[in-house]
C-alpha cells in the first residue's frame, strides 16, 4: 500500500463502506444500473437510489427488477447498447446469475459489479465469507477483491477502466468481505468526479446494439468457432494482467493511492513464512505480523488483489524464497477439501523450480471471527512445516470439535 | 475471417446457414383443402411460409424445422406431416 495518509487526512469523511461504493459507482457516470436487494448489498443499491431521486446521476436509467438473474440479464442488453452498466449482489444472489455471468463474459460486455461476499445457503447465513465469488470463479469474470472500504471505493473506477480496455473487454466483479466492508463506517477519501473524469474516458465501444446499424450480439458459434471464442477470452484474461496493474498505476498517480495491482505484498522481503489471503483478513493478518516482526519472527503477508486473472507470475516472485507459504480461504471445494487460493497456488508451482511447501487453512466460513490468536496458531503451524515438513496439507481453522 | 470481440456480426447471418436439414417431418400442402386463411404463415415459428401469388401458401424447406405446429393448427387439415426419406 502507498498512500499519503497527511494528504488524505483533510477529504475524509465517516461513511459506511456501502455508501463509499456507491459514491464511487456514481462520479464512473453509470448509464444503467439494475438493482435488486439482497443483504449485504442492499445499502450499496439504496444509495444509488437516492442519488438518482436527487438527481445526482444525470443521464442514467436506474431498473428496478424482480430477481438476480434479471438484474443482469438487462445489463446484457444495456452493455451491449453501449452504455456504462452497474449492479450490485451477494451470495444467493450471484448464484441465480450464473448463467448470465457467462453470457455477459462470453458476448465481452464490460459490465462491472460489486459483490459484497456472503456465505452461500443451506443453512441460511447472511455472513460474510467467499464461497459465493469464488463458486463463479470459471465465469470468465475479472475477479478483484478489496482490503478496506478505502480500496473497494477506488477499485470501483478502476473496475470500468480495466474492464473497457478495447484489449480486454471482459466484465469486473469487485468483491468487498459483506458486513466487515458494506456495513462498517469510517473514514474514506470518496472519489472525486473531476479526477475521476481523468481517470476514466467515456465508454465508447466498437459495436452498439443500435436499431439504425443493425448488429447480431451473442451469435450462435458451431463446433468450428466455439473454441476459439474460449482462447479469445482466456487471451483478454491475460492481457487483463497488464492491465490491472497499469489500472492502478494510473490511479496512483492522479489519485496517491495504491493498494498493489494484481497483488500487493507486506513485509515479505526477507520473509521465512508467506501468508496469503484476499479480502478483509488482510488488515489483522497485518497487525499479527507487525507484533511479531517486533518479536523477530519473519513473516510477511501476499495479498491477492487479483484472483481472475490469476497472477501466477507475481506470486511467484514473492513466494519463490520463503520456507513456507500458508493460503488462507474463505471458501472450501467440498470434496477436495482444499479453498480455491490454496489449491491454485499449489498447482502453480508443480513443473517450476521453486521448491517451498504450501499448506492452507480454510477460515472465517459463514462469518465466523478470526481474531488475531486464530492467525498467531496458523503461524505456529508454518513454523513447524519449516522444522519438520508438512503434516496436514490443507484443514479447517477453528473447528469446534464439541459441535461434532 | 477473424471473430470480433464477443463475435458481434451483421445481421442476417442465418439466411447463409441454412438449416433446414434438422427436419424429422415435412409439412405438405394439400391446396384442394386449404382455405387461404393464412394461420399456418402467422404462426410458424421460423417464418418458413412464404405466400404465393395466387392466395395459397408454399414452404421453404431450406429453414423449416418440421415442428408441426402449421399442420396442427390448420383448422381445414389441409397439411400433412410427411416422414423425410433419402
Ligand atoms: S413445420 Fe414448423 S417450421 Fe415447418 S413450416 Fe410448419 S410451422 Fe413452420
Ligand atoms: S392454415 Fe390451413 S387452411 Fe389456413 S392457409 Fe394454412 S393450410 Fe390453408
Amino acid at each position: 500500500m502507498k498512500r499519503d495518509f497527511e494528504k488524505d487526512k483533510k477529504d475524509m469523511v465517516v461513511v459506511e463502506g456501502s455508501y463509499a461504493v456507491a459514491s464511487a459507482v456514481k462520479s464512473c457516470r453509470p448509464n444503467v444500473i439494475s438493482a435488486y436487494p439482497i443483504t449485504p448489498q442492499t445499502h450499496i443499491v439504496e444509495d444509488l437510489s437516492q442519488f438518482m431521486a436527487d438527481g445526482e446521476i444525470p443521464n442514467c436509467e436506474y431498473i428496478m427488477v424482480e430477481s438476480e438473474f434479471s438484474a443482469l440479464s438487462a445489463l446484457v442488453g444495456s452493455s451491449a447498447a453501449g452504455a456504462r452498466s452497474y449492479s450490485a449482489t451477494t451470495s444467493q444472489g450471484l448464484e441465480l446469475m450464473h448463467e448470465v455471468l457467462f453470457n455477459v463474459s462470453g458476448m465481452r460486455l464490460p459490465v462491472v459489479m460489486t459483490v459484497a461476499n456472503r456465505a452461500v445457503s443451506a443453512p441460511i447465513n447472511i455472513w460474510n465469507d467467499q464461497q459465493d465469488s469464488i463458486s463463479q470463479r470459471d465465469t470468465g469474470w475479472i475477479q478483484l477483491y478489496a482490503e478496506d472500504t478505502q480500496e473497494v471505493s477506488d477499485m470501483t473506477a478502476q473496475a470500468f477502466k480495466i474492464a473497457e480496455d478495447p484489449d480486454v473487454l471482459l466484465p469486473v466483479m469487485t468483491c468487498m468481505d459483506g458486513f466487515i466492508l458494506s456495513h462498517v463506517y469510517e473514514p474514506v477519501v470518496l472519489l472525486d468526479d473531476d479526477l475521476v473524469a481523468e481517470y476514466l474516458p467515456p465508454f465508447e465501444p466498437e459495436f452498439k446494439l443500435d436499431p439504425k446499424n443493425p448488429k447480431t450480439f451473442g451469435a450462435f458459434a458451431d463446433p468450428n468457432s466455439y473454441t476459439e471464442f474460449r482462447f479469445l477470452q482466456q487471451q483478454a484474461m491475460n492481457k487483463a494482467l497488464k492491465t490491472i496493474e497499469d489500472a492502478a498505476d494510473e490511479f496512483y498517480d492522479l489519485f496517491g493511492r495504491y493498494y498493489g495491482g494484481l497483488i500487493d505484498t507486506y513485509e515479505t522481503d526477507d520473509a521465512d513464512i508467506v501468508l496469503m489471503a484476499m479480502g478483509s483478513i488482510v488488515g489483522t493478518i497485518k497487525d499479527v505480523i507487525d507484533t511479531l516482526r517486533a518479536k523477530g519472527v519473519k513473516v510477511g503477508l501476499l495479498k491477492v488483489r487479483s484472483f481472475r486473472p490469476f497472477p501466477v507470475e507475481a506470486i511467484h516472485n514473492v513466494i519463490k524464497d520463503a520456507k513456507v507459504v500458508v493460503a488462507l480461504d474463505k471458501n472450501i471445494s467440498i470434496g477436495l477439501n482444499e479453498g480455491a487460493l490454496f489449491t491454485e497456488t499449489k498447482a502453480s508451482l508443480y513443473n517450476t523450480k521453486i521448491d517451498v511447501p504450501v499448506i492452507g487453512f480454510m477460515i472465517g466460513h459463514g462469518g465466523r471471527d478470526i481474531p488475531v490468536e486464530t492467525i498467531e496458531n496458523i503461524i505456529d503451524e508454518a513454523k513447524k512445516v519449516i522444522d519438520s515438513g508438512i503434516s496436514v496439507e490443507s484443514q479447517f481453522t477453528d473447528l469446534k470439535e464439541e459441535l461434532l | 475471417m477473424t471473430i470480433p470481440p464477443g463475435g458481434v456480426c451483421a445481421p442476417g447471418s442465418t439466411l447463409v446457414n441454412k438449416t433446414g436439414g434438422w427436419r424429422t417431418f415435412k409439412p405438405v400442402y394439400d391446396y384442394d383443402k386449404c382455405i387461404k386463411c393464412k394461420l399456418c404463415e402467422l404462426l410458424c415459428p421460423d417464418m418458413s411460409i412464404d405466400p404465393k401469388d395466387d392466395g395459397f401458401f408454399e414452404f421453404n424447406y431450406d429453414f423449416c424445422k418440421g415442428c408441426g405446429i402449421c399442420a396442427n393448427e390448420c383448422p381445414k387439415d389441409a397439411i400433412e406431416m410427411v416422414l423425410e426419406e433419402k
